[in-house]
């Protein structure tokens, strides 16, 4: 990558991530808000963020990291994508209880919450298929993992852009845009749809 | 006599005659006449604190929580009705004590009951109401404001005799 490239590439990442925590940040809702509610709402931020990071690090986008690299990143990432969903409704259900079991029922009255949750599940399906790759086999591994995080990212963008709550509207535009972009991207070019190796003529 | 009670003809008549019936509401059960009683909201009961105040105002004020309560069936406005209030204010949370308060619908059914502004809490900016008194049937409602900035919010109740 050109150095004009690499400027692009990182003055772009760093501007909408501190745009995405700068106006979150200064949310008017943060001061009738309690501390735990203001975590969960920003590690279900994080957790964006990270969706938006998955794809450019397993594509080879960063520039200057190699892929091994690049490869052990995403596993961590991945990781910390559990944990940021777990913090969010660990957090959510100390502030409210019976929403957060309605919402994990699927008898939730705002219509968000359905498209969080299957994205919940998807991201530890995801993550367990991603741990037991080596069983699972790599091409079925790679189809599963890429179906998942299809629905992962799908659930998390109409959930985040049906809320009126932790983030900025125009920051949440710009960055489901992106993260809903990356996954278009990687959905492109994906080659391992065929799970059965070729039959030789 | 035919074979077949069913041929194709026949089936696609009753099938599409069922259709109709039921599509064109026909199949409805006689309905009480007038007014339908209000059902319970998913969600409504949420943080519900039973056997709130009867309180002139909750908190410092600002937002406007109005509405009617009336008789199902004949619709008469139903006077000296408890109706509980709670929300996610610029005061307190839903569970605080501080953010529930009662009120009594007047002669004419109207409710009014001021409490401080409500905001968006659990990504919709939504009040709680409910009826839970005992002459009638129970109703829990979670209304959703139109917009968050609105200061206002007006529900209507339509209670079944218990």
């Amino acid at each position: 990558m050109s150095l004009t490239g690499k400027i692009v590439f990182w003055s772009a990442l760093c501007a909408v991530l501190m745009g995405t925590f700068y106006e979150a940040a200064t949310s008017s809702l943060l001061a009738w808000r309690q501390p735990v509610y203001i975590v969960a709402g920003f590690a279900g931020i994080a957790a964006m963020v990270f969706l938006l990071c998955q794809p450019l690090l397993i594509k080879g986008y960063v520039p200057d990291l190699p892929n091994a690299q690049a490869r052990k990143i995403h596993r961590w990432f991945g990781g910390g994508l559990v944990v940021a969903i777990v913090l969010h409704v660990a957090g959510l259900w100390v502030t409210s209880p019976p929403d957060v079991v309605d919402a994990l029922l699927f008898r939730s009255p705002t219509p968000f919450s359905v498209w969080g949750v299957l994205a919940m599940w998807a991201v530890f399906a995801a993550a367990c298929v991603a741990v037991l790759r080596r069983r699972i086999g790599p091409r079925l591994w790679r189809v599963l993992h890429m179906i998942l995080v299809t629905i992962v990212v799908g659930g998390s963008v109409v959930h985040a852009m049906r809320i009126e709550g932790s983030m900025g509207m125009t920051s949440k535009v710009i960055l489901c845009g992106l993260v809903l972009g990356a996954l278009i991207k990687t959905l492109v070019d994906f080659r391992g749809w065929r799970v059965m190796p070729r039959r030789r003529p | 006599m035919p074979e077949n009670l069913f041929n194709r003809r026949s089936f696609l008549t009753i099938g599409g005659a069922s259709v109709a019936t039921v599509g064109s509401g026909l199949l409805v059960p006689a309905r009480a006449k007038g007014l339908d009683p209000t059902p319970t909201m998913r969600g409504g009961a949420n943080n519900y604190r039973p056997g709130a105040p009867v309180v002139s105002r909750i908190g410092g004020g600002g937002f406007w929580m109005t509405g009617t309560v009336r008789r199902a069936g004949d619709g008469a406005p139903l006077g000296g009705q408890r109706i509980q209030i709670w929300a996610h204010t610029t005061e307190g949370h839903e569970r605080d004590k501080r953010s529930h308060g009662a009120t009594l619908t007047d002669a004419s059914g109207e409710f009014r009951l001021e409490m401080p502004q409500i905001v968006p809490a659990f990504g919709q900016a939504h009040g709680h109401l409910a009826y839970d008194s005992g002459d009638f049937e129970t109703v829990f409602l979670r209304p959703v404001m139109r917009s968050s900035k609105d200061t206002s919010l007006r529900v209507h109740f339509v209670l079944k005799p218990a």
